[in-house]
């Protein structure tokens, strides 16, 4: 039994964890803004297919990565657009994208590479292992200054808090989110990419796996803060980290252990911090609501 | 007027969603024509395509009046995949332990799965009630905490999506799986929990077609829903809640119990998908069964315009995508089945953005301000 | 230094200003004064950039200006201080007062600059607030301060304060002007927006007084009174009397004794009141809008949560202090709310549906199980409608298709088909044509002689007196003074309601 917990294991959830935080920072941007973000999800698969397929293409993760960005990121800029300029309800957008990016990389995969909804191996020596985990480890010291200590961080934080105090301070409302959501897209492009180039190498059929929604459960465990949604990011890494380990173990009477209460964990403890049974966390106040100036 | 004024958006909003699948195909290299000959042609083949093409649109009839029937209340449920699965499993639960279960292990001796053998009378409306009510328990839970804590419940039905789906995987796996058996599924239920497939009644649809009678089912509870909502005095608090809150509040009417007791019903309408998954089809609990019938069931009812007969619309046009969708896999070059989640996430993405329509079109007067 | 040229705006049917012209005098504290849906906030917000205008001209410093944004307004040197401030209160005072004007550069705010800078100008304008602490740990006077020093931190040489004084004790009002004082020692221009004539009076040298949309006049402070002012301000241009016989009254209804209710955050609410109204009665509770009346009238619909209010509500002699909505409509106790579209109305649904909001739970409108007898609710909105006039006469439109008077009319149709022992009602013309006035107030005075108690609330001076037999004055969450209707003359009664009654009678 002992032998279970170990170094390894902290390893293992630390890179379980990276596409997890990558996501969660990246909705954090955009929840600070006030934009509800469940297409992480959908971000993520764009991310992990445009990084599978543009690396074996180019050759070079690099390129892939920074593809993986941009589709990211164009596919946030419609969820902004939606949410944004059309005042669409921000989580039934989030859902079409989360719908619309289950069928697209499939549908592109068997038109370029004629398989059923994946790409071609990447070679080994192109596959980005370490990259991302970096990546991500100085994205949260960064958010956290971003967020803190710049313009931009103050302007999203009011804009997210209380959109008309922001407007009569002069600051662009809905510009802000279009960044916010925007770098949202890409940020999650950036942990999609990790999952394909990073943790395999390949794209495969909705190989996020529900991951979008855990890093969601994340940022809200966190608080919408970028050092507790690090570390909620963490946690839930380290318990799909259990649950893997776990897998296959038998007890001393032979009977398996079942993996399938450690996998709820993330769920069943972000239901318990929204009823406010362990402390309270506050979303942004103005988060979901589209700002319209004269009502 | 009214009528023509309920269906532009969603008929719009299909159009443009072809237009932009057949660019997708066209870009792809297949011809859009015939891609979507294929689509809709296969779907309406007799007896075939038809019974196909209804067999699908079962589960979205029912996930699609859910989803209603809470958006209505002015809530968002997220959770009928969840909920579908919770209830599928007490579904096949109830059939096995009441159904008589009994198969046989390596040796040939026989296992009893169940606790007694009732007959079909009493087994299959305790099987669909067993199914309704856990669905709706399932449902009442994201509902009850939102009104006692205020809990967001697009939040805790997708986390109670995960729980769901988690928890039935383990009982599945430890308890209902036969032994040996390398698929992840519970033992048969009991014969006498089967319900008949239209195949038995309809003149020249063959048994060997899935529909089944959840498929009058989910036409009664489309009927039984309108009932409910606006020829009721509990369906009228509800959508009270739904369209004013404070308005409903001057009435009288407790906000708190209309959350719980909508997202209830429309748990328990999700958890009918259970009834044409366990009873009608596979005749047993098949893990991870649902194809994001949950999630098609927010487009349907968005499409639907979270009218029951609008959702019956939406669930036969997402039945015969689906059943298309097959063949376009099957015998196009490049383009696959999942064409048809690029259909359904442009559609929904273009019924959200409404406005995105109103302002050309609004000058006519045509269209009013409506709540989505 | 600002003016305002022909300004029009309208609100969907709504025209909250009408060809509005104001001139504001550099260097001057200038008074925009008028009843609460005068159009006073509509035209600062426009001339901050909140709002655009229909048509109309900005000019600042008399050179024609576009402003479409609060931005612009600031780059010209406008700053506005919101009757609801514009602040948020999960970050520091600093932080607020930066925002959008941030020092430093893009990769760091200066902090270290920024409190500088923010303590210089407290100490300029004796504006003294901490800039670490967070807002919504400040009073609301500390907030108050801030949002002054935001303006003043942007270069603000026009300060537009929209009810800046609402908020504040009297102490803190004495403080308060020796601050735009101040100001305009220092070469500022001051636009303060307010219904208070004491106040116009102590600080401002020039009034524009609006109405209805439009501005109905401008004098010099110096020579101008309160009366007069008073009289601008709430006078009507059709006069409506209503002929209606002595009241009867009868046995007590309501009695209410020391009711209170908080609201959150805020010192006004209602505090302490206590008055009846007896069958047969018009009682009329005038006031300024926001003094109390809304939660004077929710309370007794039993609308508020009894966590929040205190005292005691006896409605023919029982303790209905703790009864909910549903049991007090149930005792015969009608509601006509102040707000139709926010609480009166289902907007979405048909007028069949909407006539039966409240009773829809039980019979006539059930009519087996839980079934609602669709037909039997259709013949009854048919009769509401002829009843009350509602047009179109079309049951099956939706509520929103109707214009405002129309909606009312339901309602109220609504309400009175009770047969209510007590009809609460609140603004019940508001925004209604001069044809449904009329008809509503006949209605009223009809219920009444058929033994009704009513509690009228009014923000309409002439509508409550011309209605009421008697008239309750409301201010700051308290009842200020009863007046006769017949005997009080409107200058009396809006003395009253601004707060001057009371350093009169001392």
């Amino acid at each position: 039994m002992n032998n279970i917990f170990n170094v390894g294991l902290l390893l293992s959830a630390m890179r379980l964890a990276t596409p997890l935080l990558l996501a969660a920072l990246g909705g954090l941007f955009s929840e600070r803004s006030g934009v509800i973000n469940i297409a992480l999800e959908g971000l993520m698969l764009a991310g992990a297919f445009t990084a599978a397929a543009v690396t074996w293409y180019a050759g070079s993760p690099w390129v892939g990565l920074a593809s993986a960005v941009l589709a990211g990121a164009a596919i946030a800029g419609i969820h902004a657009l939606a949410c944004i300029r059309y005042r669409a309800d921000q989580v039934v957008s989030g859902t079409a994208i989360n719908i619309l990016l289950t069928g697209v990389p499939a549908l592109l995969s068997g038109a370029f590479f004629l398989s059923t909804g994946s790409t071609p191996q990447v070679p080994k020596e192109q596959l980005m292992p370490y990259t991302p985990i970096v990546i991500a480890a100085v994205l949260v010291p960064l958010t956290y200054y971003v967020l803190y200590y710049t313009p931009f961080g103050l302007r999203l934080r009011a804009v997210g808090e209380n959109p008309e105090a922001a407007d009569a301070a002069g600051v662009s409302v809905n510009g802000m989110r279009y960044a916010a959501v925007l770098i949202s897209g890409a940020l999650a492009g950036i942990g999609g990419a990790y999952l394909s180039i990073g943790q395999s190498s390949l794209f495969t059929r909705n190989m996020s796996a529900g991951r979008g929604f855990i890093a969601l459960a994340a940022l809200i465990f966190g608080k919408w803060r970028p050092v507790q949604t690090m570390l909620a990011c963490l946690l839930f890494g380290f318990t799909e980290a259990v649950a893997i380990q776990l897998q296959g173990v038998h007890l001393f009477g032979g009977e398996e252990i079942p993996t399938q209460f450690v996998q709820i964990i993330p769920y069943v403890l972000t239901i318990v911090v929204l009823a406010g049974f362990i402390g309270t966390s506050r979303a942004p106040r103005a988060l979901g609501i589209a700002y319209q100036k004269e009502k | 007027m009214k009528l023509l004024r309920e269906l532009l958006f969603p008929v719009i909003a299909v159009v443009v969603a072809f237009v932009v699948g057949g660019v997708i195909v066209w870009v792809i290299g297949d011809n859009p024509f015939e891609v979507y000959g294929l689509l809709l042609g296969s779907a309406l083949t007799w007896p075939d395509g038809i019974g196909y093409t209804l067999f699908y649109a079962t589960p979205l009839i029912f996930t699609g009046l859910a989803v209603a029937v809470a958006f209505r209340c002015g809530l968002l449920n997220i959770g009928a995949e969840g909920q579908l699965y919770v209830a599928a499993f007490a579904c096949a639960w109830v059939s096995i332990k009441l159904g008589g279960t009994v198969i046989k292990d390596f040796s040939g001796a026989p296992i009893g799965y169940g606790w007694v053998s009732l007959p079909a009378v009493v087994l299959v409306p305790l099987a669909v009630l067993t199914a309704i009510l856990v669905g709706g328990a399932w449902g009442a839970i994201p509902g009850w905490l939102k009104a006692r804590f205020g809990a967001h419940e697009v939040i805790t039905t997708i986390m109670m999506n995960f729980i769901a789906v988690a928890l039935v995987s383990y009982f599945t796996q430890y308890y209902y799986k036969a032994p040996g058996d390398p698929i992840m599924e519970s033992v048969p239920v009991g014969e006498a929990a089967h319900i008949p497939r239209l195949g038995a009644f309809v003149p020249g649809l063959p048994e060997r077609l899935p529909l089944n009678v959840a498929f009058l089912l989910a036409l009664l509870a489309c009927a039984l829903v309108y009932v409910f909502l606006w020829r009721t005095k509990w369906g009228y608090e509800i959508r009270a809640t739904g369209a004013n809150p404070s308005a409903a509040e001057y009435g009288g009417i407790s906000v708190r119990k209309q959350i719980v007791l909508a997202m209830a019903v429309s748990g328990a309408l999700a958890g009918m998908v259970g009834i044409n998954e366990v009873l009608g089809y596979r005749y047993r609990y098949y893990d991870s069964f649902s194809d994001n019938y949950g999630f098609t069931g927010i487009a349907v009812a968005l499409l639907g315009r979270n009218h029951p007969v609008g959702v019956v619309l939406a669930a036969l046009l997402f039945g015969m995508l689906q059943r298309g969708g097959i063949f376009v896999d099957a015998f196009s070059v490049h383009v696959s089945k999942d064409l048809v989640q690029v259909l359904q996430g442009v559609v929904i993405l273009f019924v959200a953005a409404e406005l995105l329509f109103r302002g050309p079109f609004g000058r006519f007067g045509l269209l009013k301000r409506s709540k989505v | 230094m600002l003016e305002l040229r022909a300004i029009t705006k309208r609100f969907g049917e709504v025209l909250a200003n009408d060809h509005i012209d104001i001139k504001v005098e550099p260097g001057t504290i200038h008074a925009i004064v008028g009843e609460n849906g005068a159009g006073k906030s509509t035209a600062m917000r426009i001339a901050y950039g909140f709002y655009t205008a229909d048509s109309g001209e900005i000019l600042v410093d008399g050179e024609p200006r576009q402003i479409q944004t609060p931005h612009d307004a600031i780059r010209l040197g406008i700053g506005m201080v919101h009757q609801h401030f514009m602040l948020v209160d999960t970050m520091t005072v600093a932080e607020n007062i930066v925002l959008g004007a941030e020092p430093g550069s893009a990769a760091a705010i200066d902090l270290a600059k920024a409190s500088e800078e923010i303590r210089a100008l407290s100490n300029e304008f004796r504006l003294s607030v901490d800039p670490h602490a967070l807002v919504h740990d400040l009073s609301v006077g500390q907030q108050q301060r801030v949002e002054l020093l935001k303006a003043l931190y942007r270069h603000a040489r026009l300060l537009i304060l929209d009810e800046p004084t609402a908020v504040l004790t009297p102490q803190e009002v004495e403080e308060f002007f020796a601050i735009l004082r101040r100001m305009r020692e220092q070469g500022k221009t001051v636009i303060i927006i307010t219904h208070k004539l004491s106040e116009v009076l102590a600080i401002s040298d020039d009034v524009t007084v609006m109405r209805d949309g439009r501005v109905v006049g401008r004098v010099k402070t110096a020579e101008t009174g309160a009366a007069e002012l008073a009289r601008m301000m709430v006078g009507r241009d059709v006069l409506l009397r209503v002929e209606k016989p002595d009241a009867k009254p009868g046995e007590t209804v309501l009695s209410v004794q020391r009711l209170s209710v908080s609201v959150a955050g805020g010192e006004r609410g209602l505090r302490d009141v206590s008055f009846e109204v007896r069958a047969g009665e018009i009682v009329g509770v005038a006031g300024v809008e926001g003094n109390g009346q809304t939660e004077l009238i929710e309370a007794l619909a039993g609308l508020v949560p009894p966590a929040r209010a205190g005292g005691e509500v006896l409605f023919r002699g029982r303790d209905i202090t703790k009864a909910n909505a549903r049991d007090r409509y149930e005792m015969g106790i009608a509601h006509v709310p102040e707000d139709r579209h926010r609480r009166g109305l289902l907007l979405d649904f048909d007028l069949s549906e909407n006539s039966i909001l409240g009773l829809h739970y039980r019979k006539p409108a059930v009519s087996a199980g839980p079934l609602l007898d669709l037909r039997g609710i259709r013949a009854r909105a048919q009769e509401i409608i002829r009843d009350f006039d509602v047009r179109p006469a079309n049951p099956d439109l939706p509520a929103r298709a109707l214009s405002g008077g129309n909606q009312q009319k339901l309602i109220i149709g609504r309400e009175f088909g009770l047969n209510p022992k007590l009809l609460l009602i609140s603004q019940p013309t508001r925004g209604v044509d001069i044809g449904a006035i009329e008809f509503i107030h006949r209605k009223l005075v009809e219920l009444r002689d058929e033994g009704c108690a009513i509690l009228l609330v009014s923000a309409e001076l002439e509508e409550v007196t011309s209605l009421a037999d008697r008239l309750l004055v409301i201010y700051h969450g308290r009842i200020v003074g009863e007046v006769d209707p017949k005997r009080a003359t409107q200058e009396e009664i809006g003395l009253l309601m601004t707060g001057g009654g009371k350093a009169n009678a001392e």
